[in-house]
């Protein structure tokens, strides 16, 4: 495997401009200015409606400098397979093909195009950022919102289901390279990128990012509770390579550790969480520590 | 070279010559053979593009989306419900000013399912900013598919090739394959004014304010509404461009004529008959008996839909008795589209700007048509039959020789022809 990137060896170049239209303390934000970095200056963007349209600024203003596609909230991964196709036919395959949407625009509506492309094994990476929300719309429930988050249509009794596990889904296509990331470990995700990148055929990389304005928290706490998320084994950070699951990264370390910190501390850092009762936090938490009971035995 | 195919196979020929890069499409009844013939083509190494097996329409079109961003030449092709699943990357395509071409093999749309011929899907896409143009035969089509691309790249508006399902799409009949070498000179190797590149990047279809905005460098930068207005103005333009190409065309390959409309038999005629795709080669059968019988009749066919040939129309019609307009489409709860676009076309043509004919012998004033009259035929298949059609003009003109100068058929909503209530 390769060194792990340090803060040290991250390239200086920025392909994100300062100034963007992101919330303050956003987490998509962070993820995307070090996933530039990691995809580097041969590629192009494809992406849906979501936070990162906005971001990306209003025409004639481009908060990037990378050359992006904006293309309909479900298109994003047939998007993908025609640029390739049509970079084939040009004889310019160097270039990089990268689709990078929100969770509804990966779990919920963009998931057919996803699917197919991933079926067909067409050679690009999809990332996909999670704030388990339609946050460009208001914030509402999205495939990926956790079971009991309040949002803007769920704003009583909160989301009833579970959070669908996309990752999962993916890695159910067969395809080479599935991983999680979090925009708290930006130097993992760079380096899940990189290797993403080194593979042929469909990769997916799926990132947790914290929203402020969504999640109920201040936006200083960004980092904070996205680490959290991690140590609370409620987010686990792994890769699926050629059907091979590892954990990775902080979630490695966790298995040693065997220490993880109780779900309610990261749950009570937002009010999205605040209609939870004892009882459904405890649910929550027998939840991961049956999922962790499954990582410790095979790491035995 | 001629040979006898089905107008499927006419239209995959045509996206052969006319090399298309990327094809991406997905199966539905009476599209798929030509997208299979597309398939055995490249499969068979005798054309040289990539084909993607998407998941549906709506990334039939995504991806001819992106691969025209990317700067190639994109083809895709539906039928019905594959057409109206893609409706959002219709308006998309338009919108982006990307040269697309898709064949619409017109069949009519569910519920409930029929997979038989009427033009209700491509009718319904009218006003997505694509030009849309309808062959009447299979020598059309493959000419047509060559045109298409011509005027799409001339004009960065993307263009519906419609032909009908079944009666044309699996009939066989004579045409005559273009020549490459000819081929090569009519069509150039497609250059879009941009193609997505790292190394000269732009960040397409933003989100773009209802005002004009400076751009970084001070200069302005167009609105939403002017980006809009100038789809609205190239469209228009298309009309002289698409008679260039035409002419073009015909100097090159001996064929062709009128890019607009193709009238048979007008000159002289008291009464047209109005129409698009197949069904105007039938009325020409029509037209015959009825001049048999002593009727001055003719036929205009639309060759070109949208943009809408308002000009040459008004020109067509403006010293004739009356107008039959048929159609294998409505707009549901009025009439037909083509009927009311002809009627605007009359009106803004030969009634505003007072008419271009004068009295004529007979005292009437021939500065435009006594009446328009809209029929419905043939919807979801249902056969046409020839000898219903001559029924049904022979009774429409009976219905209103008396009326006096201005006499026009009593019901104003269209008549239904072959209808068994
Ligand atoms: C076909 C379609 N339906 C709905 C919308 C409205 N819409 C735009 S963005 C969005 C939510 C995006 O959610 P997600 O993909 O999770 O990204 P986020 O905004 O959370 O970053 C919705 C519903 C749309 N643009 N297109
Ligand atoms: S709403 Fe959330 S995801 Fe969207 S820009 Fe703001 S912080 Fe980022």
């Amino acid at each position: 495997m390769a060194a792990k990137t340090t803060i040290l060896t991250l390239p200086k170049e920025e392909f994100v401009h300062p100034g963007n239209r992101a919330c303050t303390g956003c987490g998509l934000s962070i993820a995307y200015r070090i996933g530039l970095k990691a995809l580097g200056s041969d590629t192009i963007l494809i992406v849906p409606p979501s936070c990162l349209t906005v971001l990306q600024g209003l025409f004639p203003v481009a908060s990037t400098k990378l050359p992006c596609l904006n293309v309909t909230f479900a298109s994003t991964a047939a998007a993908a397979t025609g640029m390739l196709e049509a970079l084939k036919a040009q004889g310019r395959e160097h270039i990089k093909v990268v689709g990078w949407a929100g969770d509804g625009g990966t779990a919920d509506i963009g998931i057919q195009a996803l699917s197919g492309a991933a079926e067909r094994g067409d050679d690009f990476l999809f990332l996909c950022y999670d704030n388990e929300g339609y946050m460009n719309t208001g914030v509402q429930r999205s495939g990926t919102t956790p079971r009991g988050a309040v949002t803007a249509n769920t704003p009583i009794k909160g989301k009833m289901q579970q959070k669908k596990d996309v990752p999962a889904i993916m890695a159910a296509h067969g395809i080479d390279y599935v991983a999680t990331a979090s925009s708290a470990y930006p130097l993992d995700l760079y380096d899940k990128i990189k290797k993403a990148l080194s593979l042929q055929g469909t990769k997916y990389i799926h990132i947790h990012t914290p929203c402020p304005p969504g999640w109920g928290f201040e936006p200083r706490y960004a980092i904070k509770i996205g680490r959290l998320a991690v140590e609370t084994g409620y987010y686990d950070l792994y890769e699926v390579e050629k059907g091979e699951f590892r954990l990775t990264g902080a979630s490695e370390k966790l298995v040693e550790k065997r220490q993880l910190v109780p779900v309610g501390e990261y749950l009570k850092t937002q009010s999205r969480f605040r209609i939870l009762t004892p009882e459904q936090v405890a649910d929550t938490q027998a939840r991961i520590d049956r999922k962790w009971g499954g990582y410790y035995r095979t790491n035995e | 070279m001629h040979i006898i195919e089905n107008g499927n196979v006419a239209a995959a020929l045509g996206v052969k010559l006319a090399g298309a890069q990327v094809i991406a499409a997905y199966p539905i009844t009476p599209q798929t053979p030509l997208t299979e013939k597309l398939a055995e083509f490249i499969e068979a190494g005798e054309m040289r593009a990539q084909y993607i097996p998407v998941e549906s329409e709506h990334s039939a079109l995504a991806a001819c989306i992106a691969a025209s961003s990317t700067g190639a030449r994109a083809f895709t092709a539906t039928s019905a419900n594959g057409l109206l699943y893609m409706h959002e990357q219709i308006h998309w395509a338009a919108g982006a000013r990307l040269p697309i071409v898709m064949c619409v093999v017109n069949r009519a749309v569910g519920a409930p399912w029929c997979i038989w011929n009427d033009h209700q899907d491509s009718i319904s896409q009218r006003d997505t900013g694509w030009i849309q143009m309808y062959a009447c035969d299979h020598q059309q089509i493959i000419d047509g598919v060559l045109k298409a691309f011509a005027l799409a790249e001339a004009t960065s508006i993307p263009v519906m090739l419609c032909y009908d399902g079944y009666l044309l799409s699996h009939t066989y009949m004579p045409f005559e394959v273009p020549d490459e070498g000819k081929v090569g000179r009519f069509l150039k190797p497609f250059k879009p004014p941009y193609a997505l590149d790292p190394a000269n990047p732009a960040n397409l279809n933003t989100v773009t304010l209802p005002d004009v905005r400076m751009d970084v460098l001070g200069e302005m930068a167009h609105g939403y509404m002017e980006i809009r207005y100038l789809l609205q103005e190239d469209l228009r333009a298309a009309l002289s461009v698409g008679q260039e190409i035409e002419d073009e065309f015909a100097s090159i390959f001996g064929r062709g004529g009128n890019a607009l409309v193709e009238p048979y038999r007008c000159d002289d005629a008291d009464y047209v008959v109005v129409g698009m795709g197949s069904l105007t080669y039938q009325l020409r059968d029509v037209v015959e008996a009825l001049r048999d019988e002593g009727h001055k009749i003719g036929v205009l066919g639309i060759r070109l839909y949208r943009p809408f040939p308002d000009q040459a129309v008004a020109e067509a019609l403006g010293a004739v008795r009356g107008v039959f307009v048929i159609e294998k489409a409505l707009s549901y709860g009025y009439e037909g589209a083509l009927c009311s676009d002809l009627k605007a076309a009359l009106y803004e043509h030969l009634v505003k700007g007072g008419g271009n004919g004068g009295p004529a012998e007979d005292g009437r004033d021939r500065g435009q048509p006594a009446f328009v009259k809209g029929l419905v035929a043939g919807i979801g298949g249902r056969d046409i039959r020839t000898l219903d059609l001559t029924d049904a003009l022979r009774a429409g003109m009976a219905a209103t020789a008396g009326g006096g100068a201005k006499g026009a058929p009593a019901e104003e909503r269209p008549d239904w022809i072959g209808i068994k209530l």
